[in-house]
């Protein structure tokens, strides 16, 4: 993709490209696509909510002084009764990256012009975020009918539910926003918008398949906070 | 003819490399839960969740969102902002530290 705005631009790999990208008084990654810029903006403003979120959990975590309820309990399942440790959580992340793995596909193969194979990659994409956020619901009800709540629980301290619901909600909300798209942007791509370079809703700009990329880059970025949230809320 | 299709493939890159990654990430996220099946506990359970998750969290970021393949202008714009987080996660350390001495030393010691 070439930007018509900057004439006789030619993109250098390495610190020299980036001097020139950064220092020439002119737009800032030349040639990208400004969807694609703007997304990795938000997805680093998002870090940071997300970080926070987590870095408060730490700090609540550590400074009280009655005993943190142990995850690998909390969140065990029975199957076929015997009480197997953080097993819906486990699928849930398997979930995740698989749904991951499509997406990039999908990614790799819209770059292809392959409309097919595409629409149907970013379809499965929008199956697995379904299931995670259904696991999701049905782990909440469960917590619920246990007792948990934002300010008590019946394993340990207080702080536990508050965090544990603003945590994982923030995430599933992203997920059901992330699925929304999904199933908007299979139907996209099967319709053939992107071949046909059709305008979109809101944009007089024509289509193009570096929107499914820029979906992408937001699916993965879900992932990665899972990653995050699994290793310090579920497994610490 | 040729030309143009060199061109559209030059900007994809081969099904092997996600395959791989996605293998990768399926067996790193096992080894995790791995960490919590055989309770591992203190410094080795810490050390090893904090691993899995950083070679996760790279994979992801390096090949399935092309961070590997940006260029750097992109790559510097994201990663620096990190270190602020790695100050804030510093100072919330030393904040819960004073905080738990302080409910010690008021709650259980009386102050005195």
């Amino acid at each position: 993709m070439s930007d018509p705005k900057i004439e006789g631009y030619v993109f250098k790999p390495g610190f020299k490209g980036m001097a020139q990208d950064t220092g020439s008084d002119q737009t800032m990654f030349k040639g990208v696509h400004w969807g694609k810029a703007m997304m990795w903006i938000f997805l680093l403003s998002d870090t940071f909510i997300f970080s926070c979120f987590l870095i408060s959990y730490m700090k609540g975590r550590g400074s009280t002084l009655i005993e943190w309820p142990n995850p690998s309990e909390v969140f065990a399942l029975d199957a076929f009764g015997v009480p197997v440790p953080l097993l819906l959580i486990a699928i849930m992340t398997f979930v995740l990256i698989t749904s991951s793995g499509t997406m990039a596909l999908a990614v790799k193969y819209g770059y292809e012009k392959n409309r097919k194979m595409c629409g149907w990659l970013v379809l499965a994409t929008a199956l697995g975020g379904l299931t995670f956020v259904g696991m999701q619901a049905f782990e909440w009800s469960k917590l619920i009918h246990e007792g948990v709540r934002p300010w008590e629980n019946p394993f340990g301290a207080p702080q536990f539910g508050s965090f544990f619901f603003m945590i994982t909600g923030f995430h599933g909300t992203h997920v059901s926003i992330g699925v929304i798209f999904l199933f908007i942007y299979a139907y996209k791509v099967f319709a053939g918008h992107y071949d046909e370079e059709k305008r979109g809703w809101f944009t007089t700009m024509k289509g193009n398949y570096v929107e499914i990329e820029i979906l992408g880059l937001y699916w993965h970025f879900v992932d990665l906070v899972w990653v995050f949230i699994f290793a310090f809320f579920y497994l610490w | 003819m040729d030309e143009t299709k060199k061109k559209e493939q030059a900007s994809t890159h081969k099904i092997g490399i996600y395959l791989w990654i996605w293998g990768l990430l399926f067996v790193l996220s096992f080894f995790s839960y791995m960490v919590d099946w055989y309770q591992f506990q203190g410094l080795l359970r810490w050390s090893l969740i904090l691993i899995f998750m950083f070679l996760k969290a790279g994979l992801i970021m390096a090949f399935f969102m092309h961070l590997f393949w940006e260029r750097y202008a992109l790559v510097n714009v994201l990663l620096w902002p990190m270190t602020a987080i790695a100050c804030f996660i510093f100072l919330m350390v030393a904040e819960f530290e004073y905080t738990v001495f302080t409910r010690l030393f008021y709650f259980v010691v009386g102050g005195q």
